[in-house]
């Protein structure tokens, strides 16, 4: 049987190729072979729970077997006291794009594709988004009517997407979660509102949605916090009649949604079934026995 | 108590002490978001100068937590020294500045008015202090602590070993720890942070780091950051720990949040005394962070430095082994970007020191703040010069559970370099044993290899 790691050694090995053959993605819209011949491998591809870089270990056997144990940064090795180039070339790499995961906007184009109707909350801009958390949860008078325009107060559900502390989380997941959510809903019959997209949305701005549609039950699909391990994370927040300030312990979180943890379409019928089971016991959070 | 000040032709009034503490604060965004930070550079330089001309007295005669609201102001209160308070009152926060930082001032006379300093105080004259005058003042103050090793003394420079892991694995815990200690890290503890706040997983960690403790005959301490109660009932349990560990806040409200209160606090203390691995007498260990009241909605209108500065003062009462800040954990919202944190960093070391804290530095960020590896390495680096007792070690920086990073085994090793300094005494003289280290303090070749402990 073909192992996952094979297969991911095989799909690396095929992009390497096409790298080195152009036939990759051309990078800033240059055309790489008018400036060199080749191209740098993606040093994200790079697998560290293979690399050992202590140069005689007293023990490699065991450096093997205790690098599978932890996704630690650990048999790094040194020069004098610091990190090796590569060391800090990788660590600069995520960390990079975490950042940009957390400061780049959703594309206009995304948007508009999944034809997602685009609301703001109070924040006009990242930098106060990323300060304010208060206006985050929050939508002024404007706004408010939009939503209630758009979603109408007969739904006893409604599906949001906001772009939370990682865009890239969303652009990744989002659609297919949301497929498959609606998918399970209609299965059942539930009514949802058609979904809409929520720029420098915090969890709490569902509440305000909850408030101004009237919805049974909110759920809000929102990039999570990037750690340096992966940016694309994406977690599912559900509330029964949510209001603004409710208690935090009242709502019901469907977290690590990305590839290397829930896949996003197993996590969207989750969510739907969820959303029934919240439905029938009119509850959510603590409240909700699962 | 003035509370006015004319400058550049106009009139700068403030309402209360509250007002003057926070608008003297040099620039955080969480006093901006909770919109009690100066509006203009002269509004805050007219605060600064307010304060400077406020005596020890009019801070205690004007507490901004009155005692009977609040147990932090009461036990607090109940701590202070009166006799040195009685002594030193109506000395101005602008004296206090000019006295820290004169040639004829010690570290050893500094800690001998420290009892007598309200929390409230320190805050103050940190806020009328620049960066350097902050690394001035605390260079001089030295607090070695001792719970089974002492740390903190002059020369030398301590770390936590923090081998967390996603999942609590013990093998996977190990690993990191084998690592961290193969660059000389662990002599402040061996401290885990557990994903799972269970008796059973704190009894197991516990007990994994005293094995290894005990295997390869490090001296150090070792101790699993559960919530204290759950710690508590581990050692009940059996289990075999040095030191026991609390986060606390700077307010009775925030330290409920917490689920900590004084009484937990002195159950603690007890707990480990009587049933614990080391001889003490500082048992316990502390991490608190600017903004950390505000991010549970529990600073009561106190603006976040002066919150961290009584969390130094209620930490004092039960004279802990170790104390660090995670200012820059908890995000953009408290402290926005490099040189905010830059500054929290200092501000909090100096603090702590002039309290009679044995200060250690976590100097670290989240991956939503706009602070980057410099500004965390530039933050270390400074805080090392003031003469922090100790940081953190962590691989690679990246701390896998807690998702935010904080300095590396690797940047243990280089700040004691660069600083000429050695790792706590008996710990030293293990790394040459183990021929880990050299006379000097270096790394020898065969360091930085997790293998050698297996």
């Amino acid at each position: 049987m073909v192992s996952e790691h094979d297969i991911r050694k095989c799909v690396t090995e095929i992009l390497k190729e096409m790298a080195l053959t152009g036939q990759g993605p051309p990078i800033n819209n240059v055309s790489l072979d008018s400036i060199s011949e080749g191209i740098l491998p993606d040093i994200l591809d790079r697998d560290l729970s293979e690399e050992i870089n202590v140069p005689k270990p007293h023990n490699l056997e065991a450096l093997k077997a205790i690098k599978k144990l932890t996704p630690a940064r650990i048999g790094v090795w040194r020069t004098g006291t610091r990190y090796l180039t590569d060391t800090l070339l990788r660590f600069r790499a995520d960390h990079a794009v975490a950042m940009d995961a957390v400061f780049t906007e959703v594309p206009e184009e995304w948007i508009a594709r999944h034809n997602l109707p685009k609301f703001r909350t109070r924040c006009e801009n990242k930098d106060m988004f990323l300060t304010r958390p208060d206006l985050g949860r929050r939508f002024d008078q404007e706004e408010a009517s939009k939503i209630k325009n758009l979603v109408g107060q007969n739904n006893r559900v409604v599906v949001f997407v906001a772009d939370g502390l990682s865009t890239t989380a969303i652009t990744v997941n989002a659609m297919d979660t949301l497929k498959s959510l609606n998918d399970g809903l209609l299965a059942s019959n539930i009514k949802t509102s058609p979904p809409f997209f929520v720029q420098y949305g915090r969890v709490g701005s569902e509440d305000s949605v909850s408030e101004i549609t009237g919805a049974e039950v909110v759920v809000c699909l929102i990039g999570e916090r990037p750690g340096l391990v992966t940016s694309e994370s994406m977690s599912a927040y559900l509330c029964y009649k949510a209001y603004l300030d409710i208690p935090e312990a009242k709502r019901t979180v469907v977290s690590n949604i990305h590839r290397g943890g829930t896949p996003a379409v197993e996590a969207g019928s989750y969510i739907s079934d969820l959303v029934k089971l919240m439905l029938e016991k009119k509850a959510s959070g603590l409240d909700l026995k699962l | 108590m003035i509370l006015k000040t004319k400058l550049a032709g106009q009139v700068y009034g403030f309402q209360n002490l509250t007002e003057v503490m926070a608008k003297a604060n040099d620039e955080k965004s969480g006093d901006v978001l909770l919109n009690r930070a100066a509006k203009t550079v002269t509004e805050r330089t007219a605060a600064k100068m307010v304060l400077s001309r406020i005596t020890l007295e009019d801070i205690y005669e004007n507490p901004l937590l009155p005692p009977e609201k609040d147990e932090v102001s009461r036990v607090l209160k109940e701590d202070l020294s009166l006799g040195i308070y009685e002594r030193i009152k109506k000395w101005t926060i602008g004296e206090l500045r000019n006295w820290l930082l004169s040639h004829e001032v010690s570290g050893e006379d500094i800690i001998r008015i420290s009892r007598g300093l309200e929390a409230e105080a320190a805050a103050a004259v940190a806020k009328i202090m620049t960066s350097m005058d902050l690394v001035a003042a605390a260079s001089k103050i030295s607090v070695p602590s001792t719970c089974a090793t002492t740390i903190g003394l002059p020369g030398t420079l301590s770390y936590r070993n923090q081998p967390n892991h996603p999942s609590d694995d013990l093998e996977g815990i190990k690993a990191s720890l084998a690592e961290g200690l193969s660059y000389g890290s662990g002599d402040a503890i061996f401290g885990v942070n557990p994903v799972e706040d269970t008796v059973d997983n704190t009894l197991a960690i516990m007990n994994l780091l005293w094995d290894f403790m005990e295997k390869f005959k490090v001296p150090t301490q070792n101790c699993v950051l559960a919530h204290v109660t759950t710690q508590m009932k581990a050692v009940e349990k059996g289990a075999y720990a040095c030191c026991l560990f609390q986060s606390l806040a700077g307010t009775e409200l925030a330290n409920e949040g917490f689920g900590v209160n004084a009484a937990i606090l002195n159950e603690a203390y007890d707990c480990i005394h009587k049933l614990g691995q080391a001889p003490g007498p500082n048992l316990l260990y502390f991490e608190t962070g600017q903004g950390s009241e505000q991010s549970i909605d529990a600073d009561l209108g106190i603006d976040l430095m002066t919150l961290e500065a009584r969390c130094y003062g209620l930490a004092r009462i039960y004279r802990p082994f170790m104390l660090n800040n995670v200012s820059g954990f908890i995000g953009p919202e408290t402290l926005y970007d490099g040189r905010q944190i830059i500054r929290a960093t200092l501000e909090d070391h100096f603090m702590g020191k002039l309290l009679g804290i044995p200060m250690g530095m976590a100097p670290c960020y989240t991956n939503h703040t706009k602070i980057n590896q410099d500004d965390q390495e530039i933050a270390t680096m400074l805080a090392a010069m003031a003469g922090a007792n100790y940081y953190m070690g962590v691989p690679v920086g990246d701390d896998v559970m807690l998702a935010y990073q904080d300095t590396s085994y690797h940047d243990d090793a280089t700040l004691r370099e660069i600083l000429g300094r050695t790792p706590a005494p008996e710990f030293f003289e293990w790394m040459k044993k183990m021929e880990l280290m050299d006379d000097k303090g270096r790394l020898t070749a065969k360091a930085g290899d997790a293998s050698i402990f297996y």
